[in-house]
C-alpha cells in the first residue's frame, strides 16, 4: 500500500519526464549530444540579463493571452480564433502609433484601449458566428485568423509599405514616443508587466468570486442546466470570447509596441495556439497559468538560440513543450489509468527543475 | 480562353483535389463513426513528410504511401486510445497533436527541404482517356487521383448499403442502441478511427508525392483544417465532400485566372476567398436563417435544396461511450 501511495504522488513527475526522454530520443537520432543542446538551450533563455528579459518579455503576450483562454475554456468554448484576435490588436495598436499625433501616454492609452477593442470586435464574430450561425467557434475562429494574417499583409504590403518602395516585412518602425519604454535597452517594457498582473488579478476574482464567473462554469460543464437556471448562453458566450479577445487584442499591443517595433508579418507567431497549450497543461487553474507560460517562453526562446548555435531546427522547443501536453493530458491522472484511486490526482505541474539542470 | 485549355485545368483541379477527397473520406468514416479527428492538420503534415523521406530513401513511391498511412493510423491510434480508453476530450488530444505534428514535421524532415524526389506514374487508362471532355478530365491521371474516386464510391457504398456499414453509422448515431444490438461499440471505433487515420496519411503522402512534389516546412499546412471543413459542408456523405473538395479547387484556381485577368486588385482579396467561403458554406449547412430562406422557395425545390445544404453532425460525435 505505500508504495502505491507513493507511485501515486509521484506520478505527476512521470509523463513531464517521458516527456523529456521522447526529445532525448529525437536528438540522439540527429546525432546531437542531448547535455550539449539542453546546456544551449539554457544559454540561450537566460545566459545573459537581456536574454532573461527576452524570455520575461515573451511571457506576457503569452500569458494575457492564456488568461483570457481562461474565461473561454470555463465557459466551455475552444476559442483558437485567439491568434486572430491577437494580429487585429496589433494592427489596431500600430494604426495610432503610425497616424496619431499626440503625447506619449495619450498615444499609449489610445493604443491599447483600441488593441483591446480591436481584439473583442474580431472575438465577438467568432461569437455571433457560434450563437447565430450555428458555426463552430473552431472553424470561424481559423478562418478569422487567416483572414486577420491576410489583412495585415495587406496593409503591410499596401497602404502601410514603408516610402521607399520598403519591403514586404514590415511597416515603418514607430516613432519613439508611441512605444512603450523599455528596461535596459531590451524588449521588456516593465508597463506590460504591471498590466499582466492586473489582468491576472481580474481573471482570478472573476472566476472565482463573481456571478459571472459562475455562470461561466455552468455554461461550461452543463449548457443544458445552465440554461434551465436561467444563463444566457448567448450573452455568456459572446461575453466570454470577447473579453478573451479584449485581452488577446492586449497582448497583440504588446507585441507591436515593446517586443517589436513595427507591424510585421507573421506579428504573432503562433502565441495563442501556445497560449491554448499552456492553459491545457496548468489544467485550466489560473495560479499555475503564469509558471506555465513563463517555463514555454524559456523553453522557446533557448530553442531559437539554439539553432543559431547549432543548426538544429528550433521546433525542437514546440515538441519538448507539445509532446510534455500530450503525455500530462493522455498519463497525467492516475486515476485513469487505473494505478491511483484517489480522486485528488490533479493534473499536473511542469518540474522546470529538470530542463534548466 | 479555348476550350482545350478549360479543359486542361478543370482536370488540374481534379488532380489537387485528389488528396482532399481522400483526407475528407478518411474523416468521414472516422466522424460517422462518433470520434472528432481533430489532427488532420498535423497528420497531413506528418505523412507529407515521411511519404517523402521514406520514397526518396526507398526509391519506392509505394512505400511511401505505406509509411505515410502507418504515420496516419499512429495519430490515430493516440486519438482513440486517448478519448476511448483515457476518456480524454477528443477537441483537446487532436488540438495538441496538430500543434505536435506540424513541429516533428518540421524538425524530422529539417533535412529533406526542397529537394527533387519521386513523383507518381502518370498513367492514362488507354480507350477510356479518349472519350471527349470525359477522358482527358478523368481518365487521364495517376493512381492517385483514381483512388481518390473509387475510394468516394467504395466508402458511400459502405456506408449506406453493408451491414457493417449500418453498424458503423449507428455507433455513431446511438451507440447504447448499437451496443444493446450486439456492436461492440469501442472496438468499432478503434477499427474505423485508425482505418479512416490511414486514409488522412495517404492523402497527405499523396500532397508531397503527386501534387506539391517535395517537401518544406509547413508544406501542407492549413489543408487538413479545409479538410476537416469539408467534411462539415458535405454532410458527412463522402459523395458531397467529394464535391466540396472539387469545389474547394475549383474556388483556388478561379481566385487565379481571376487575378491574372485583374492585376489591379489586390491578392489579398483572392487570398482571403478560401476562408470566406469555408464561413460562408458553414453558415449555409448550419444556420437557422437558411432554413428560413428554403421555407420562402417554392414546395418542389426545398425537399432537394435541404438535402443538398443542410446537414447534421452524428449525434454522438465527440461524446464517451461507457460506464466507468
Amino acid at each position: 500500500m505505500r508504495i502505491r501511495t507513493w507511485i501515486v504522488r509521484i506520478w505527476p513527475l512521470v509523463p513531464i519526464l517521458a516527456a523529456l526522454l521522447f526529445t532525448i530520443g529525437l536528438l540522439v537520432l540527429f546525432g546531437a549530444d542531448p547535455v550539449e543542446v539542453f546546456q544551449a538551450m539554457w544559454q540561450g533563455a537566460f545566459g545573459t540579463q537581456d536574454k532573461t528579459l527576452s524570455v520575461v518579455a515573451f511571457t506576457i503576450p503569452l500569458l494575457l493571452s492564456s488568461l483570457g483562454l481562461l474565461l473561454t475554456f470555463t465557459a466551455g468554448l475552444w476559442n483558437i480564433g485567439i491568434e486572430g484576435q491577437i494580429v487585429m490588436g496589433a494592427v489596431a495598436a500600430s494604426w495610432v502609433a503610425l497616424f496619431m499625433d499626440a503625447t506619449s501616454p495619450v498615444l499609449i492609452a489610445v493604443e491599447v484601449i483600441l488593441a483591446m477593442l480591436a481584439g473583442a470586435l474580431w472575438a465577438g464574430v467568432a461569437g455571433i458566428l457560434k450563437t447565430r450561425g450555428g458555426v463552430h467557434e473552431i472553424f470561424g475562429g481559423l478562418a478569422l485568423n487567416s483572414l486577420a494574417i491576410i489583412f495585415t499583409n495587406y496593409l503591410i504590403s499596401g497602404p502601410w509599405q514603408p516610402p521607399e518602395g520598403g519591403s514586404f516585412f514590415g511597416t515603418v518602425p514607430f516613432r519613439e514616443i508611441s512605444q512603450l519604454s523599455r528596461f535596459a535597452d531590451s524588449r521588456f517594457a516593465p508597463f506590460s508587466l504591471l498590466v499582466a498582473m492586473v489582468a491576472l488579478v481580474m481573471v482570478f476574482v472573476a472566476l472565482r468570486g463573481t456571478t459571472w464567473g459562475l455562470k461561466l462554469k455552468a455554461l461550461g460543464q452543463n449548457p443544458r442546466s445552465a440554461f434551465l437556471l436561467g444563463v444566457s448562453s448567448e450573452r455568456e458566450t459572446i461575453l466570454a470570447m470577447m473579453f478573451c479577445g479584449a485581452l488577446a487584442g492586449l497582448a497583440g499591443a504588446v507585441r507591436v509596441l515593446s517586443w517589436y517595433d513595427n507591424l510585421k508579418q507573421n506579428i504573432s507567431g503562433g502565441i495563442g495556439y501556445l497560449a491554448l497549450l499552456v492553459v491545457m497543461l496548468a489544467a485550466y487553474r489560473t495560479l499555475w497559468v503564469p509558471l506555465i507560460a513563463f517555463f514555454f517562453s524559456a523553453v522557446l526562446n533557448g530553442a531559437i538560440t539554439l539553432q543559431l548555435r547549432t543548426q538544429l531546427h528550433s521546433s525542437l522547443g514546440g515538441i519538448l513543450t507539445g509532446v510534455m501536453v500530450l503525455f500530462v493530458l493522455l498519463f497525467g491522472s492516475s486515476k485513469a489509468l487505473g494505478i491511483g484511486k484517489s480522486s485528488e490526482d490533479e493534473a499536473l505541474e511542469p518540474d522546470t527543475s529538470e530542463i534548466e539542470s | 480562353m479555348n476550350d482545350s485549355e478549360l479543359i486542361l485545368i478543370l482536370a488540374s483541379i481534379i488532380l489537387q483535389a485528389a488528396p482532399l477527397m481522400i483526407a475528407v473520406c478518411g474523416e468521414t468514416i472516422t466522424e460517422r463513426v462518433g470520434v472528432v479527428n481533430l489532427s488532420l492538420d498535423g497528420t497531413m503534415l506528418m505523412s507529407a513528410m515521411t511519404g517523402f523521406v521514406v520514397s526518396l530513401k526507398t526509391d519506392s513511391v509505394w512505400l511511401g504511401f505505406l509509411a505515410g498511412a502507418a504515420v496516419g493510423a499512429l495519430f490515430a491510434l493516440i486519438i482513440a486510445f486517448g478519448t476511448i480508453r483515457l476518456r480524454q476530450s477528443q477537441v483537446a488530444v487532436g488540438f495538441v497533436l496538430t500543434l505536435l505534428g506540424d513541429d516533428l514535421s518540421a524538425f524530422l524532415g529539417q533535412n529533406f527541404t526542397h529537394i527533387p524526389g519521386p513523383v507518381v506514374k502518370f498513367m492514362p487508362i488507354p480507350v477510356l482517356k479518349d472519350i471527349p471532355i470525359l477522358g482527358p478530365l478523368f481518365f487521364n491521371h495517376d493512381m492517385v487521383v483514381y483512388f481518390a474516386f473509387a475510394l468516394v464510391g467504395l466508402t458511400w457504398w459502405w456506408l449506406f448499403r453493408t451491414q457493417p456499414g449500418l453498424h458503423l453509422r449507428g455507433t455513431g448515431e446511438r451507440p447504447e442502441a448499437a451496443f444493446a444490438r450486439g456492436v461492440n461499440v469501442n472496438r468499432v471505433r478503434y477499427l474505423y478511427t485508425l482505418i479512416g487515420g490511414a486514409l488522412v496519411g495517404i492523402a497527405g503522402a499523396a500532397y508531397s508525392l503527386n501534387v506539391k512534389i517535395g517537401w518544406a516546412e509547413g508544406h501542407t499546412r492549413g489543408l487538413g483544417w479545409i479538410a476537416l471543413a469539408i467534411v462539415i459542408f458535405g454532410g458527412w456523405s463522402p459523395i458531397r465532400g467529394a464535391f466540396g473538395a472539387i469545389l474547394f479547387g475549383a474556388t483556388k484556381a478561379l481566385a487565379t485566372v481571376l487575378q491574372r485577368i485583374f492585376p489591379e486588385v489586390s491578392v489579398v482579396a483572392f487570398n482571403s476567398i478560401p476562408w470566406l467561403l469555408m464561413i460562408l458554406v458553414l453558415l449555409i449547412v448550419s444556420s437557422e436563417s437558411t432554413e428560413r430562406i428554403i421555407a420562402f422557395l417554392p414546395r418542389p425545390l426545398q425537399r432537394p435544396l435541404r438535402h443538398l445544404l443542410r446537414a447534421a453532425p452524428p449525434m454522438a460525435l465527440g461524446k464517451i461511450f461507457g460506464g466507468k
